[in-house]
Formats: structure tokens, sequence, C-alpha cells
């Protein structure tokens, strides 16, 4: 899962004033049956299409032939229909087609977003409320359960540990990184950064599988040990540790996984906010004889404030959500499982609906002020056009 | 037509002042900077070193081993790759191409018209509608997982691509709205009205004007949306994987792989998770402006 950068800054959204045409605003029950109609056909036509035909069920089916079409029907036939559906709205009078055809072009989009994000959100909350298997109204005693029994309260613990501790280490190491290739070459900056940014391009099972090799532990007497930490430790002395099993720390070094990916992202988007500080501000503050670690905590830091509070979060949202290291590095065991593995796991493997779908509201109503915030800041920017 | 002014979402400044002399002062600067390139490739390093020896040597040694006999004969051979493409990472590779590149496509393409419409045309609810969509970006797609199997099993979809396709639009959808919308929408609106006296349509504003000039945010969407849907597991676990073994993906494949770790797999994964890694590192390279430029258009405005 990459990280996205879904925090708004305040002066992040451009003011757009869309020419206003007759008959765009008008609000008849016939134009908005028109307006539904035409929001549905687009995604109505590819579900058709995707789901009826055999072949591209069958898994026979060449996967050249099955990509092709998918191409020519979700590029090639979707345009097609965009630009039929906005023939048959230029035939209505020009009140009515005004009115109708913005749905032409947002209402797809609509549509899919309603049925992949809006909805299910509102059923997984019905969910929540519901028994294990949801043939019966439990209330909130599925989320009574998960705030009381033990494995549960791990998992809370565990994800709560991961949001303080991965942010704030990604963010820290993000801007003393970015510091420290501003002051180099420009060649070098630009290799030296590549490198802390590659990770950002590896999935996170593949970044398990490469500390997998760092963590590998061998029982003494199995056999020499391949895992680099387990080597440096007993080349002091020392006898082997199974760090995966071992309580608490365990957590930790699965952490360490997801700093290793995520601090070029910090790293990547500071570096940009560094070279946008002003230089006049830096020169007169070296000239009045600030040294480089008072220009970069009082001058620096302070400036670039807002872009560190939105990797800081951005980095929290992907942390809050992790699934694929714990599901691959532990499968959870261990002491080591979080929300959204916990949250698979009761659903798929133990069928158990209600919890599963508390534990995914649990990983909503977190991120909930942040989507408050997020609202609030494009309702401001748009009240004030 | 009046002159088109782009904006490009972001600028990176080069830097004017960074040293361009290596001088005494700047050493503990290049210390530390050694040390976290360091700390930051051997991981990779040691796994890429790995999948290239035989595999009797990987179970037997750590990867450092090889720096003694780099050159002796037996020690490097690409066995490894052959013998975990053979056992199903070859169909792998193809069933994450054919997840990936109608994943991307389809997204892109429903979010440029949507786009368009909340950045130039005038409806009801439209402020609304761009705020949910705002809103969207943040719900963890975890809260889909559950109502959507049930619907794709009801349907008999699982294991299937289109599942996959659009359950991969969806979740790309509020980002790609957001990011395309905020592109389009600083694109100067007397060009627009220019095209609009002319007698253009919408229609034909948004393909002939406004799509040939938003190319370079559609390619940091696509490097975004292409690099997540690639590295996805959690997404194709449920909605695949289970269901169809054959049509697996890379991710499934290598953490199913990881799974029989006892000791077996073990000489298999460093190469298998290199054929897993090969075609986003390819991408990142080849795209890695755009990249970047889609990850800070989002949190820094340029």
């Amino acid at each position: 899962m990459t990280a996205t950068p879904p925090v708004l800054r305040d002066e992040e959204l451009e003011t757009v004033r869309p020419h206003e045409e007759p008959g765009s605003q008008d609000n008849s029950i016939q134009i908005w049956l028109l307006r539904l109609v035409s929001a549905l056909i687009v995604p109505a036509v590819l579900v058709v299409f995707f789901f009826t035909f055999e072949f591209l069920q069958d898994p026979g089916t060449n996967k050249v032939v099955q990509v092709v079409v998918a191409i020519i029907v979700g590029v090639g036939g979707v345009w097609l229909l965009y630009w039929a559906l906005d023939r048959l709205v230029s035939a209505l009078p020009d009140r009515a087609g005004a009115g109708v055809r913005p749905f032409v072009f947002a209402g797809p989009a609509l549509m899919i977003l309603a049925f992949y994000l809006v909805y299910p959100t509102i059923d997984t909350v019905v969910t929540s409320l519901r028994s294990a298997g949801g043939d019966e109204f439990v209330g909130l005693s599925n989320y009574g359960r998960i705030f009381s029994e033990s494995q549960y309260l791990i998992s809370l613990r565990n994800s709560v540990i991961w949001a303080i501790v991965v942010p704030i280490i990604c963010v820290s190491v993000g801007l003393a990184v970015a510091t420290l290739a501003d002051m180099l070459p420009k060649k070098t900056e630009n290799a030296f950064k590549s490198l802390v940014f590659l990770p950002m391009a590896v999935s996170f099972v593949g970044a398990s599988v490469v500390f997998a090799f760092i963590y590998s532990f061998r029982a003494p007497g199995f056999g020499e040990q391949i895992g680099l930490l387990n080597a440096v430790w007993t080349g002091f002395g020392a006898s082997p540790i199974d760090w995966m099993k071992l309580p608490f720390w365990n957590n930790l070094f699965l952490m360490v996984i997801l700093i290793w990916l995520q601090t070029g992202f910090a790293m990547v988007i500071l570096s940009a906010a560094i070279k946008g500080v002003p230089d006049d501000i830096v020169e007169a503050a070296r000239i009045d004889g600030a040294n480089e670690w008072q220009v970069f905590r009082r001058i620096t830091v302070p400036t670039i404030a807002s872009t560190i509070v939105v990797v800081w979060t951005t980095i929290l949202i992907t942390t809050w959500k992790v699934y694929d290291i714990v599901a691959v590095m532990t499968g959870g065991n261990d002491g080591t499982s979080v929300v959204a593995e916990k949250m698979v796991s009761e659903f798929f493997l133990f069928r158990n609906n209600g919890i599963g779908a508390a534990l995914a509201v649990v990983l909503l109503i977190v991120v909930m002020p942040i989507l408050v915030i997020n609202i609030k800041r494009f309702r401001q920017q748009e009240a004030m056009r | 037509m009046t002159a088109v002014t782009e904006k490009a979402p972001v600028a990176i400044k080069s830097p004017k002042d960074s040293g361009d002399s290596f001088t005494a002062s700047k050493f503990p600067v290049y210390l530390a900077i050694i040390l976290i390139a360091v700390v930051w490739l051997i991981p990779a390093l040691g796994i890429l070193v790995n999948s290239f020896r035989n595999p009797q040597a990987i179970q037997a040694s750590g990867w450092w081993t090889v720096f003694g006999q780099l050159f002796d004969s037996g020690t490097w051979t690409l066995q490894n790759y052959q013998t975990v493409l053979d056992q199903g990472f070859a169909n792998a590779f193809a069933n994450s191409l054919a997840v990936t590149i109608p994943a991307v496509a389809i997204p892109i393409t429903v979010a440029a018209f949507a786009a368009y419409a909340f950045a130039w045309m005038d409806f009801p609810g439209r402020n609304l509608m761009f705020a949910a969509v705002v809103g969207l970006m943040v719900v963890p797609l975890q809260m889909a997982l559950i109502p959507i199997s049930r619907i794709y099993v009801d349907l008999g979809v699982t294991g299937s691509f289109p599942g996959l396709w659009l359950a991969h639009a969806g979740f790309g959808l509020p980002l790609a709205v957001y990011l395309l919308r905020n592109y389009m929408g600083s694109l100067s609106s007397s060009l627009i009205e220019s095209a609009q006296i002319d007698g253009a349509s919408h229609f034909t504003i948004f393909t002939r004007l406004i799509l040939p000039l938003s190319m370079p945010v559609l390619a940091a969407f696509a490097t975004l949306q292409f690099l997540w849907v690639w590295n996805d597991y959690l997404v194709a676990l449920v909605f695949l994987g289970v269901a169809r073994p054959d049509n697996n993906v890379l991710t499934v494949e290598l953490a199913n792989l990881q799974g029989q770790f006892g000791e077996g797999a073990l000489n298999l994964l460093p190469a298998a998770a290199f054929v897993s890694m090969i075609l986003p590192l390819f991408v990142f390279f080849l795209l890695q402006r755009y990249f970047v430029r889609g990850l800070t258009a989002g949190s820094v405005k340029g």
C-alpha cells in the first residue's frame, strides 16, 4: 500500500467558477430522473459486460485476451459511451441538456464511489451491530467485546503503539535526511534521495520478505545464522534470539519494516518544502550570526511546520491501517496482532462478521477527525469564493 | 484563442548554494549520509545477493559470506529465478499485469470526466458531492471488504479479474477525482470561455483542450495507482486469492511462499521477491518525477 496524501492544506484548493448555463440548476423531477439514468448507464454497462461474459470469468481464457478486452471496454468502450450519452443529451432541449450533461460527466464516478465506498461504509456499520452470522441484532455488544477481551485489547494496544512510533520516527529521520541531503552537491543529493526513496516502490509483502532475511533465526545446533541480526548478535558471543517471538520487542521489529518503507515519502515531501524556505530569511539569519542548527531550529522547522503536520498525518493513516506486514511476518501471533489484521482474520478465518465489521469501524473512527477537518477546509475554501 | 497558462502542481526548486565542493567542514555531513545510505541499502542488498547464490549456499550461510568467494565458480547462479518462474511466478506475473493495467486505466478515464464536471460545470449539489469525495479519500478500504465480498459471493464473481478491476477503480477514484479536479480547475478560465464562445461543446473542450493539458497530472496519478495496485496484497487476497489460486497475483503468491518459510522455501524467497519488485522498480526509476509530483500534489502546494 503506497502512501497517498489525503490531507488538505488551507491554501490547497483552487477556486473555480464554472460558467453558469441556463437550466443547469433546474430541480424538476424529470430532470433529476434523467440525471440519475445518465449517471447509471456507464457503470451498468461495465458491470453487465464484465460479469456476464463467461470468458472473462473462465480461468482458461488467455490472460492477454482478458486484458486487451478489459482495456478496450474499460477505456475505449467507456469513452464511446460518454460520447454517445453526450450526443443524446445534446438532442434534448437546451435547458434540459444543460441540466443533465454534468451528470453524464460526473455521474459514473459518483455511482462507482457510492457502490464501492459509501454503501459499504453504511453496511459495515450496520453489520457491526449484528451477531457473528448477521442474523441477530446485538447492539453494541461487539464493541463491548473488542474493548474488554484481551485478544482484541492487544490488537488495539499494538495499533496505538504503531501509530505513535512509526510516524514520529519516519518524520524525524525524513527531516534529518532531507536537511542533510540539502547540503550535498546536486547530483549526489539526487542519488542519495533516490536510494532512501526507493523502498516506496516495494510492496509491503516484498519488504517483509526482505526483512525476514534480517530477522531469520536458527536454534543453536541447527546451522549457521543466515539472518543478519542474529549473525551480528552471536558475533558478540550471545546466543541467537528468535526476534519474531520476543515479547513486545517483536512489534518494534515489525515497525522497522514500515519505517524503512515510509521514511522516503517523508523525506521527499519535506525536502521539497525545505527548498521552498525563502533564501533571504536564511541569509539574514546567517549574517546575524546564526549557526546551522539555529537556522534549522528557528527558521526551517517553523516555516515548514504545516508540511510536517501533513506528512505526519499521512503516515499516521497508513500506519493505522497496516495489515500486510503483520499478516506476512507473524500472522498476528506472539502478541503482534493489529486492528486491521485482526479484522481480516475475524472475518475470513473465524467467519465472525459482527466483530470484523466492528473492528473496521474502529479503523474508520480514528481517521474520522481528519476526514472532518479536510471537509471543513474545503467548505471554507468554497465559501470564500 | 488566448495563451495557455499551465500551472505545474509542483516545481522542486534546485538549491542555489548547496556547496559544490567537498570541504573538511562537511565531513560529518558526509559521514552521516554514508551511514544512512548503508543502513537503507543493506536489507535490499542482502536479498539481491542471495537471489543469485546457489540454493544450498543460501540455506547454509549468510549472504555476506559471498564477499570471501566473489569469483569462485559455483557462487553465482540463475537457477533460483528459473525455479521460481516455473513454480507459478511466471503465471503470477501475468496475473499481476492482468489486474493492474485495467485497474489503472478504468479509474483514470472515469475520474477525468468527473473532474472536468467538478471543475468547469455548474450543477446542483456540486460542492456537496465534491466534499463527499474529499471525505472518502481517508475512508479505510477495510470498510468495503465485508459488504463487497458478500455481494461478490452472491453474484458468483469472486476470483475473477473484473471484480478486482472495479474494486481497485472504486478505491482509487477519490484521490483521482481530487487530484485531477484541482489541476483542471487551475487551468486558465479565459481559455475555456473563449473556446465556449467559439461554439465548442463541453465534450470538445474536455477532449481537445483540457485532457492534453492535464497529461502531467494524469501521469502522476497513473504512476501512483500502478504502484498501489501492483503492490496491493489485501484487496487481491480477499477478492481473488482464496477463491481461485491460479489467478493469484505476485504479492499473494509471495506471501504464500513466505508462509512456508519453514526451510524449503528459504532459497526461493529472494528470487521470488525480486520477480515481484522488478516492474515497480523499473516504473519507479522511469517515472519518479511523476510519482513525486503525485505524492506532493496532495500535501505540498507548488
